[in-house]
């Protein structure tokens, strides 16, 4: 009854997600005061039924109701309670679930700042936000309803993917969809000031904290679910461009130049067209991103069940809303003209640049995930791309890209020149390449080519984005919250460059054969395999193994890496030990055994990796940073008036005083 | 400069920097794609000499031989017409086993084996690689053997079942 109960909630935020879209759009089109004021309280209400749909579900899985057929699929009585929590989103029914919440709580957010908003603008973005959440209540209704019964009953469920029984499940999934679907508030805004025709630049100030904010939480999901991967799944990398991480790899790498510019946009009102072109791609690829995972048209870890019906729908829902939305950019883009010209070494010139350099990464990328599928529907043969076209591809644009980084933050608004940072700015470089070469050279060795480069761009991008800060501190200035969410988050970009640079130039991988008390060296560590033990666990049966580490005879760690076992689906899942380090991981799975009283073992050591989600954690902070301080001084979105040198980060220069 | 030419010139920057980005994407996209083969495919003469390219098929039960108290191991790939023997010195993912679809990345030596460099299963038992599925199926499809060919089915099956994430 109570499983019902959720179901006719989900059907109820169908009708009041159609009831935001139609009065949303219809109402300022047709100059409807009062229809208006229906639109929040419907996206209200949708969050309220969105929310219970969810709550019941949870409380079908905590109640082990195996006559649920999600439940049945996903869960099992033996599962530990917080587990069968996060099963929620264990398989597809559930995740479109999470979806389609995770989308309401985004409207939810933009109808508690709607104030800031004219109206009849806010009604309109409401509604574009409506019609994507009819889309996908009526797709998941449809195709992939979590809250069909299973008759008669499962005695006991089929358990969760031991893959997915991890804390980190629990929270990656959420995190990564809250920066996914948070590109739908860009692409709301950006179709209503389409819808409208506004010549202002305003949308581009209202659209700003939104955008960062979702950027922000797609860059912690990305990076906590390429950690997870490391050292749940212990493959040993931290990114295999597998296609689902791509999927969420392209919007974040069009939502970084969606940001950058932006910020061009609001400031000095270029770029007007291209900022809402971006931002109707970065939403697009998000779709394009869920198309891919949930249609199990790519071969793919993340792959769930492939559902011809599921695929097609969500391919229907693509073309029409990618097309529409392009549809009327096409009508109203010529509408957003700009007049004011720029200097070659200006700002808008940097920003520009890293908007070309960013979004033809992110062709690379999508060039390469979709080939595949496209060579298979043209009957090319079934063909794979990898790394091998990945990595060298994607560093022409990005190497380039982030060469410029340190300039683009000192170079100024209209003016081609870099004026006073030009000392500091030259300084940074000669420290960055002094500490490149001794790090590259003196302390790792045997570098690749790029490797100096790497680190050099590497650190010249964190001093010059402290040239900055440590000026401001010297001369007692404040520092505002948008220079310091700058600068922090350049810094995390920094620090992520060195993470790569050096983990992917300096990695040790050993598989091998040991037999207890035989060790092999890995670099300057030696790594003991001492025997090891047979384990039970709570739902499942494995062995531990035991491997000691030593540096030149000193211990280091002693780690137990696993073999597990789990009872229900039989499944045999590694669980890779890792002792870590700020400077360097040592990683030791097991294999399997290889007879003779041996166990085939992987020892692996990689330096600076937690660097790369450290960094991209530290990027995060600095996105929240700069929407934070915005709101806290009273400016978000606050309307006409807006002072325009106060907010953007990079509105250093025209407040911090010119020479 | 005048604004047009100045205009001119962006746009001419824009084109070379997007066309020389655009011809390396695609050069070394054609040095590294790798191409699927099966068995049968092979057996018909289709891979080049030397030619990377990704082996699927079915791993021949009772065909794993282990060199003891090393990681080297020969298992055979089969798609219920054609074998082909593979040779493999890593370890090998937790979800290879014999009766069960298998993809594996490598290069055919001078005897018809092939050495593998990279085996992967990543997914659940019950998931097969929809490559390996399809030619499968075709195989099946086209031909009936009487106990392999209700695996294979079943296997081909099981592909458009189940999934992992």
């Amino acid at each position: 009854m109570v499983v019902e109960l959720g179901h006719y909630a989900l059907i109820l935020a169908l009708m009041l997600a159609a009831a935001q879209a139609f009065f949303g759009l219809a109402g300022p089109a047709l100059k409807r005061e009062r229809w208006l004021a229906v639109v929040p309280s419907a996206a209200c209400g949708q969050f309220v039924f969105v929310a219970l749909a969810v709550g019941v579900l949870v409380h079908a899985f905590v109640n082990n109701d195996f006559s649920v057929r999600y439940v049945a699929e996903t869960s099992n009585s033996v599962l530990p309670l917080f587990y069968r929590v996060t099963a929620l989103w264990g398989a597809h029914e559930g995740s479109m679930l999470l979806w389609i919440l995770v989308l309401s709580l985004w409207t939810m957010a933009l109808v508690a700042n709607m104030r800031h908003l004219p109206p009849s603008f806010a009604a309109r973005a409401l509604g574009v936000l409506g019609i994507i959440s009819c889309c996908f209540l009526l797709f998941t209704l449809a195709t992939s309803n979590p809250f069909v019964r299973l008759i008669p009953a499962a005695p006991d469920g089929n358990d969760l993917n031991p893959v997915l029984q991890d804390p980190a499940f629990a929270v990656h999934p959420p995190i990564l969809y809250m920066g996914y679907v948070g590109f739908s508030v860009s692409f709301a805004l950006a179709c209503a000031a389409m819808i409208e025709g506004r010549r202002d630049q305003l949308w581009a100030h209202w659209m700003r904290p939104w955008t960062v904010m979702a950027w922000a939480f797609l860059a912690c999901g990305i990076a906590l679910g390429s950690w997870w991967a490391y050292y749940e799944l212990g493959w040993g990398g931290f990114w295999f461009w597998d296609p689902v991480e791509n999927a969420s790899f392209m919007p974040w790498l069009v939502g970084t130049a969606l940001i950058h510019s932006l910020a061009v946009t609001d400031k000095r009102g270029l770029f007007k067209s291209w900022t809402l072109l971006l931002a109707v791609t970065a939403f697009s690829l998000s779709l394009l991103g869920t198309f891919l995972v949930r249609s199990g048209v790519l071969v793919s870890v993340h792959s769930f069940a492939a559902d011809p019906s599921r695929g097609i729908f969500i391919l229907v829902l693509l073309v029409l809303m990618i097309g529409g939305a392009l549809g009327l950019y096409a009508w109203r883009a010529p509408l957003m003209k700009s007049a004011a010209g720029f200097d070659f070494l200006s700002r808008e010139s940097f920003l520009l640049f890293n908007n070309i350099l960013l979004t033809i990464a992110a062709a690379v990328v999508f060039g390469g995930t979709l080939a595949p599928l496209i060579a298979d529907t043209l009957g090319l043969g079934t063909l794979s791309v990898g790394p091998p076209y990945f990595n060298p591809s994607f560093l022409v644009p990005i190497l380039p890209m982030l060469s410029l980084v340190a300039l683009g933050m000192h170079a100024r608004w209209r003016r081609g020149r870099l004026g006073e940072a030009r000392r500091p700015l030259l300084l940074a470089l000669g420290v960055s390449l002094v500490l490149a070469l001794a790090l590259s050279l003196g302390v790792y060795g045997h570098p690749f080519k790029l490797t100096p480069v790497g680190a050099t761009v590497g650190f010249w991008i964190i001093l010059s984005a402290l040239i900055d800060p440590v000026d401001r501190l010297r001369r007692r200035l404040s520092l505002p919250a948008s220079v310091a969410g700058m600068s922090i988050a350049h810094i995390g970009l920094g620090i992520f460059v060195l993470g790569i640079t050096f983990v992917q130039s300096n990695t040790i991988e050993r598989d091998i054969a040991l037999k207890p008390g035989e060790s092999a060296p890995v670099g300057a560590y030696r790594f003991r395999y001492d025997g090891g033990q047979d384990i039970v666990g709570p739902n499942y049966e494995g062995f531990r193994g035991k491997v000691s580490i030593t540096r030149n005879g000193e211990p280091v760690s002693v780690l137990y890496p696993e073999k597990r076992r789990y009872w229900v689906q039989g499944t045999v899942q590694t669980t890779a030990a890792i002792a870590p380090a700020f400077n360097r991981d040592l990683l030791a799975a097991l294999g399997e055994d290889v007879g003779a009283g041996a166990w085939s073992l992987r020892l692996q050591y990689r330096p600076l990796i937690r660097f790369v989600w450290v960094g991209a954690l530290i990027m995060a902070i600095g996105g929240v940073t700069a929407v934070v301080g915005r709101r806290q001084r009273g400016l978000v979105a606050s309307g006409v008036a807006l002072p325009l040198a106060t907010t953007a980060p990079g509105g250093i220069r025209e407040q911090g005083g010119a020479p | 400069m005048t604004p047009r030419r100045r205009r001119l010139f962006w746009v001419l920057g824009i084109l070379a920097g997007v066309s020389i980005a655009g011809g390396l994407a695609l050069r070394a996209f054609q040095q590294n794609v790798m191409f699927y083969f099966d068995p049968s495919r092979i057996a018909a003469g289709e891979v080049k000499p030397g030619q990377r390219f990704r082996l699927g098929g079915m791993v021949e039960q009772g065909s794993l031989q282990r060199t003891p108290g090393s990681l080297e191991v020969r298992f055979v790939v089969t798609d219920f017409k054609h074998n082909v023997s593979v040779r493999y010195a890593n370890v090998l993912p937790d979800l290879f086993r014999e009766g069960a679809g298998v993809v594996a990345h490598g290069r055919l030596d001078a005897s018809g084996t092939f050495v593998a460099d990279e085996v992967l299963a990543k997914h659940d038992e019950k998931y097969m690689p929809p490559e390996v599925a399809r030619s499968l199926r075709q195989n099946t499809a086209s031909s009936t053997p009487a106990q392999p060919g209700k695996t294979a089915a079943a296997a081909a099956a099981a592909a458009t079942s189940g999934g992992a994430r």
